[in-house]
């Protein structure tokens, strides 16, 4: 096995790059090494990112885009050179990113341009131009897939219910892919000229399946539909240049890419952007307000009421202009082809210690092509929450649950499983202590 | 903490042979709780003669510490009076939120002492409370449902 892991191609020196990361120095229960393998829940953090947050406030603290004084220009240009360099890091111009709190907020400020945009028309009260894009009508579809994280799920329901639209999905075959060809939840009878919104995930937090994106979104807008991409996934993993995936919306969080919490991405199309309803309303994203009535700021600015977490926006820049550092130890890739390139020779190792183990089932892509670095699995005669608690005690930090994918568990008739996800800090000695801690679960619950 | 003060033997022994599993005939009220963070469920049933509990019945999926924590509640609190199972629910639950602090008591919880090194992994208490959790559900719905008979 040791021959096995000095033979992987692409990754990046670990060693060095967790001395950047002081939380990975700690040790866990019983003075064991800390080996983090949950960074799809969420990422640790380099001191690059913590010393960016830091410096705004030691240095140019002042509410973002209100006041005259030299503090608040700083603050500003800083603020707004973060959404530069975020947006060069997606192939995006800078007016098409709106900062959100999460994944979870970009998401559901999609959601509410639909459902605010049918109760306003309802009522016959002011749209931007261009929002009958964003009014939904009873029998009007929005497909999400069976792999949805509850993230890109629930706000459509709540769509749904709000406007008498109809959700349907797609669903997902035993391998863990979208089945498009299957005849009756397929691309095509499922994606139809009833379809307004195609609302899915470009990697599986779960399954770690990359799905195919362009060829759903182009049958999408082949029906002039709206599609939404849930990047949470893919954008802290692999390169994503939004100006060629063909999709609308794209929305990723700051805390899994290295970044601090309380940080998200909204990319639009700036024309759809436009045409949208705010989300949250208040301060900031206003033209003019009189009593009875306001307008509203041009895009990113609609979007981002009331004064805006300055100091996490400049985190996930030092985050991004520290992955667009990194490069692999034989110096054959950089930045976010290089973190892909890492966790690909991770993911396949992983994958061959683990089918290795007799009683571990992974659930998902048992093949590393077309996959990201989320391997959930489940070890026989050993519910997840015991395998995990094994785990722990042995400094192995994974998750286990459902990982908000409810439905998808539901599909593979398991309960819950154990997941770990890889990440630039990790090496093969992590898969190695995992493939170790599970066959201790299995000796300690006497399954083997 | 280690593991063996976690999965004490009397926890992976009723996790392996459960005690009063599956449901039963006839009851008073039914419940099914979920513990929504990992998915573990459990359907109670409870048959009441007057403030007697006489049946718990159960059926679930879940980890080692919800489904040995269900056949332990089967065995403490059958054939009890209701109020003394209360007070070993209340017990029970007070140990479980004691993050390791509270001092068991044999004498009222019996192999629920098991449970004492739960309390010191927060978020393995939920799992142990969930049965527990899901009978006072049921013995609320029944002993209402009682009420309402007696009144009518
Ligand atoms: C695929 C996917 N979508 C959405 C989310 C939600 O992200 P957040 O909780 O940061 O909003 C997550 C992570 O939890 C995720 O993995």
């Amino acid at each position: 096995m040791t021959t096995m892991s000095s033979q992987l191609n692409g990754l990046l020196d670990v060693e060095t790059v967790s001395k950047d990361f002081p939380i990975l120095a700690r040790t866990v229960r019983g003075g064991n090494k800390l080996v983090y393998l949950d960074s799809g829940a969420t990422s640790q953090k380099p001191n690059q990112v913590l010393d960016a947050e830091r410096g705004f406030y030691t240095r140019c603290n002042a509410a973002v885009h209100r006041g005259a004084h030299l503090l608040a220009e700083e603050a500003t240009d800083a603020y707004e050179s973060a959404r530069l360099t975020i947006a060069h890091f997606l192939g995006a111009v800078p007016r098409e990113l709106v900062f959100t709190k999460n994944a979870t907020e970009a998401i559901n400020l999609v959601a509410y341009a639909f459902s605010n945009a049918t109760a306003k028309s309802a009522h016959g009260r002011a749209l931007p131009d261009g929002a009958d894009r964003f009014i939904l009508a009873p029998g009007d579809e929005i497909v999400v897939t069976q792999m949805e994280h509850h993230a890109n799920l629930v706000p459509w329901q709540e769509v749904c219910d709000k406007t008498g639209a109809v959700l349907r999905w797609l669903t997902v075959n035993d391998e863990g892919r979208l089945d498009l060809d299957d005849p009756e939840h397929g691309l095509e009878s499922v994606i139809t000229e009833r379809t307004r919104v195609v609302a899915l995930t470009h990697q599986s937090n779960v399954l770690g399946t990359i799905t195919p994106v362009e060829r759903i979104a182009q049958a999408a807008h082949a029906v002039g539909a709206i599609v939404v991409l849930d990047s949470c996934q893919s954008v802290p993993h692999m390169p994503v240049d939004v100006s060629s995936l063909g999709v609308d919306f794209v929305a990723f969080s700051g805390h899994k890419m290295l970044g601090p919490s309380g940080i998200g991405v909204l990319w639009g199309r700036y024309e759809l952007l436009e045409s949208m309803p705010p989300f949250l309303s208040g301060g900031s994203m206003i033209e003019t307000v009189h009593i009875d009535s306001s307008t509203f700021a041009a895009p990113p600015q609609r979007f981002e009421a009331g004064v805006p977490m300055a100091a996490q926006a400049i985190g996930l820049g030092a985050a991004v202009d520290y992955l667009n550092a990194l490069r692999s130890v034989d110096g054959s890739k950089h930045g976010m082809a290089a973190v892909s390139a890492h966790e690909h020779a991770l993911t396949t190792y992983a994958l061959e210690r683990l089918t290795e183990i007799q009683g571990v089932r992974v659930i998902g892509p048992q093949e590393a092509h077309d996959r990201g670095s989320a391997v959930s699995f489940v070890v026989d005669g050993i519910h997840a929450h015991d395998v995990g608690q094994v785990l722990d005690e042995m400094g192995v930090e994974v998750r286990v649950g459902h990982h908000c994918a409810w439905p998808l568990h539901r599909r593979f008739g398991v309960a819950a499983t154990t997941r770990a996800t890889f990440y630039v800090y990790n090496g093969p000695s992590d898969v190695d202590a995992l493939a170790e801690a599970i066959v201790a679960a299995q000796k300690f619950f006497k399954v083997i | 903490m280690d593991l063996e003060s976690l999965y004490q033997e009397i926890i992976l022994d009723h996790y392996k042979n459960p005690r009063g599993r599956g449901l039963r005939e006839p009851f008073d009220a039914q419940v099914h709780h979920v513990n929504p963070t990992c998915g573990d469920e459990i359907t109670l049933r409870v048959r009441l003669d007057g403030d007697q509990v006489v049946d718990v019945s159960y059926d679930g999926q879940g980890c080692s510490i919800s489904q040995a924590s269900a056949s332990v509640l089967f065995e403490q609190l059958t054939d009890q009076s209701i109020s003394t199972d209360l007070e070993t629910a209340d017990a029970f639950l007070a140990l479980m939120q004691g993050r390791g602090h509270v001092e068991p008591d044999e004498d009222v919880l019996g192999d629920a002492v098991a449970f004492a090194g739960v309390a010191k992994y927060p978020a393995r208490v939920k799992c142990a409370l969930l049965s527990w959790m899901a009978w006072k559900d049921a013995v609320a719905q029944s002993a209402s449902a009682q009420a309402h008979e007696e009144n009518s």
